[in-house]
């Protein structure tokens, strides 16, 4: 497991961005070094820049073109009974590696025998839930943002069965998820009548404190960190734990120079400086077992 | 319909069957549960004699072991699962993959119900508990609308039970982890959202703030009511305003739902609130079940009593209440 090459890939899209912006975004990544894709809508079904076949079209198009691996990601939460219709053609596409993002997903693949993976919303904590879902199925996992190195690592070491492991590495951290929609909220406008506000902010609307501390960003019904997790100078202990993916969340500018600078770094090059590309700044606190929204130091070790 | 009461310690346990809770629901000292605070919960003996009490009264007792192990503690979870069949409660309340399927192997015969921090909000979620675990009920987070819940039940094998009272959880349960963003302990992780101690009320010259790992949550003006400082009812800035951006101080309450919540076929409803006292457990449970009879005696011409309310609200955060997530347009 030491030797192993790290793989980089590219997380779903968390936003809601339109259509041109998608494809453009989609036509750069091409480009990217990245060897993984996942796509598709997995925050709220009332985004629809992309139809549920121009996702899975889109798959096959960048499979066709890129070479790269192409993997379907499917709604966190999940309440109507149309979404689960969308997640069942989804799970039946028949091609692709589908990213569970909630047990409804997990149940639909497992049930019908496919091979799946899970997204960082599907909780599991432990090894004995990982050998279940194994059992089942499951053929990587993204470990949950909350949990730590250390977690991981004993994880990883409970483990005799084959699994690919995926650690969010970089982007704004997926936090929680609510019947509520904030972006509409914070409009006055419920979250029948959204307008499609989300459209207005490409990387999330921030949140302060009262005292102008940048805390979260409301992306629809999701919530995010305002701070964005970079993970880039661990990737010597990513490796040394046994980790096969690296997951560069996107966000709406220069995530191809960031997948440059991971990509870089993992070859053993000096990496680029990336802090320009998050303004509000960088925190690794879970990755360390500390509070999440915390910047550890690493350039002591 | 059954009414399910909490209890973190025995005099809440005894409160709640002797005002006419059907079960009772409780958890150990320890990080086990999602109500893991200081002072609280039950040790064997303490748990032994509860169910003592309730089973001669005709109540059921639950046990909740609902948060989700991590490999260093994942022993201390395993013994919760031993002690609870040692103790042969009614029913286990699990949210962790890990955690039911050790229950399902070791002990068949202990029924299983779904806690609410599984996160399951769908029937096709809750089919893979039943199809790998046998789960006889699911308790739904609180986000789905009551035409959701409807379908839900419509459509699973499995028995549900939602949440009639208490505080509000606004995010999906067992999914949100605002509370380790700021204090490194989440309700999954610690058994506990916003823990006290990391909690903390400042008085300044412009007023009274609460802060919660050092981050600001809220400021109060003069007398007005200080709220505890969980991420999601605090006030922050979002463009040019400054508001609750997520949600009010308040309470969940369902009690006008009830009539529709029977007819949906809910199985039964839980009310939240292990952490509060006895005098609470036993206000709620009784006006509860004077709820519960009432509406079943006469489901048409059922509503809820004034005074039903203003009990409920005395007890309620920020004093009020809210139908929450059943109601669309809350959402």
């Amino acid at each position: 497991m030491m030797n192993q090459a790290l793989k980089l890939s590219l997380g779903p899209v968390l936003y809601y961005w339109s259509r041109d912006d998608l494809y453009e975004f989609y036509q750069q990544a091409a480009q990217t070094p990245v060897d993984t894709i996942y796509l598709g809508e997995t925050v709220c079904s009332k985004r629809r820049s992309l139809r549920t076949e121009e996702w899975v079209d889109l798959a096959r198009e960048l499979s066709r073109n890129t070479g790269k691996e192409i993997v379907i990601s499917t709604l966190s939460l999940l309440e109507a009974e149309s979404e689960l219709k969308t997640l069942r053609k989804l799970c039946e596409n028949g091609e692709f590696l589908v990213e569970a993002n909630d047990m409804a997903a997990v149940q639909l693949l497992s049930s019908q025998g496919v091979p799946f993976a899970t997204g960082p919303t599907v909780n599991i904590y432990n090894a004995e839930t990982l050998k279940v879902l194994i059992k089942r199925g499951l053929k990587r996992w993204v470990l949950p943002v909350e949990l730590s190195k250390s977690t991981l690592h004993q994880i990883l070491d409970a483990l005799t069965d084959e699994v690919e492991t995926e650690v969010f590495v970089y982007g704004r951290m997926p936090l929680t998820l609510s019947a509520r929609c904030f972006t509409a909220r914070s409009f006055n406008l419920p979250k029948d009548d959204c307008q499609y506000k989300c459209l207005d902010y490409p990387d999330g609307r921030l949140l302060s404190t009262q005292e102008k501390q940048p805390f979260l960003a409301l992306n629809g019904i999701q919530t995010i960190s305002a701070l964005t997790c970079n993970l880039l100078p661990e990737i010597d202990e990513l490796r040394q734990i046994g980790v096969d993916f690296l997951r560069i969340s996107p966000q709406f500018r220069h995530t191809d120079k960031i997948v440059e600078a991971f990509s870089r770094s993992i070859r053993g090059e000096t990496a680029p400086d990336i802090k320009p590309f998050a303004p509000l700044g960088f925190c690794n606190g879970y990755w360390h077992g500390e509070t999440g929204l915390r910047q550890i130091s690493t350039s002591s070790r | 319909m059954e009414l399910v009461c909490p209890a973190g310690n025995l005099p809440s346990l005894k409160a709640a069957v002797d005002n006419g809770a059907d079960a009772i629901y409780f958890g150990l000292r320890d990080d086990t549960n999602a109500r893991h605070f200081p002072g609280l919960n039950f040790n064997e003996k303490r748990a032994a004699e509860g169910i003592a009490y309730a089973r001669g009264r005709g109540k059921r007792v639950f046990m909740a072991i609902n948060t989700y192990p991590r490999p260093d503690g994942w022993q201390r979870w395993q013994s919760a699962v031993d002690i609870a069949a040692d103790l042969s409660v009614d029913a286990l309340i699990c949210a962790d993959i890990g955690v039911l399927e050790y229950a399902s192997h070791r002990w068949p015969e202990l029924p299983l119900h779904l806690s609410v921090q599984a996160s399951s909000t769908n029937y096709e979620a809750l089919q893979f508990y039943y199809d790998n675990f046998g789960i006889r009920r699911a308790v739904l987070p609180r986000v789905l609308s009551l035409s959701q819940v409807k379908h839900v039940i419509e459509n699973t094998p499995v028995e549900i039970e939602v949440f009639g009272f208490g505080s509000l959880c606004v995010m999906v349960e067992g999914r949100c982890i605002l509370s380790s963003y700021v204090t490194g302990q989440s309700p999954n992780t610690h058994g506990a959202c916003s823990p006290a101690e990391f909690v903390e009320y400042r008085e300044t010259s412009t007023g009274l703030e609460s802060r919660l790992g050092g981050l600001l949550t809220d400021r109060y003006a003069k007398g007005e009511q200080a709220g505890y400082p969980t991420i999601c009812k605090g006030r922050f800035a979002v463009g040019d305003d400054t508001f609750y951006a997520i949600e009010e101080p308040t309470s969940l309450n369902t009690l006008a739902l009830l009539p529709q919540l029977r007819q949906a076929g809910i199985k039964a409803i839980k009310i939240e609130g292990r952490q509060r006292s006895p005098a609470y457990v036993g206000m709620v449970a009784k006006v509860w079940r004077e709820a519960i009879d009432s509406s079943l005696a006469d489901p048409d011409g059922f509503t809820p009593k004034v005074e039903w309310n203003q009990a409920l609200n005395q007890v309620s955060e920020g004093a009020t209440t809210t139908l929450g997530p059943y109601y669309r347009p809350w959402q």
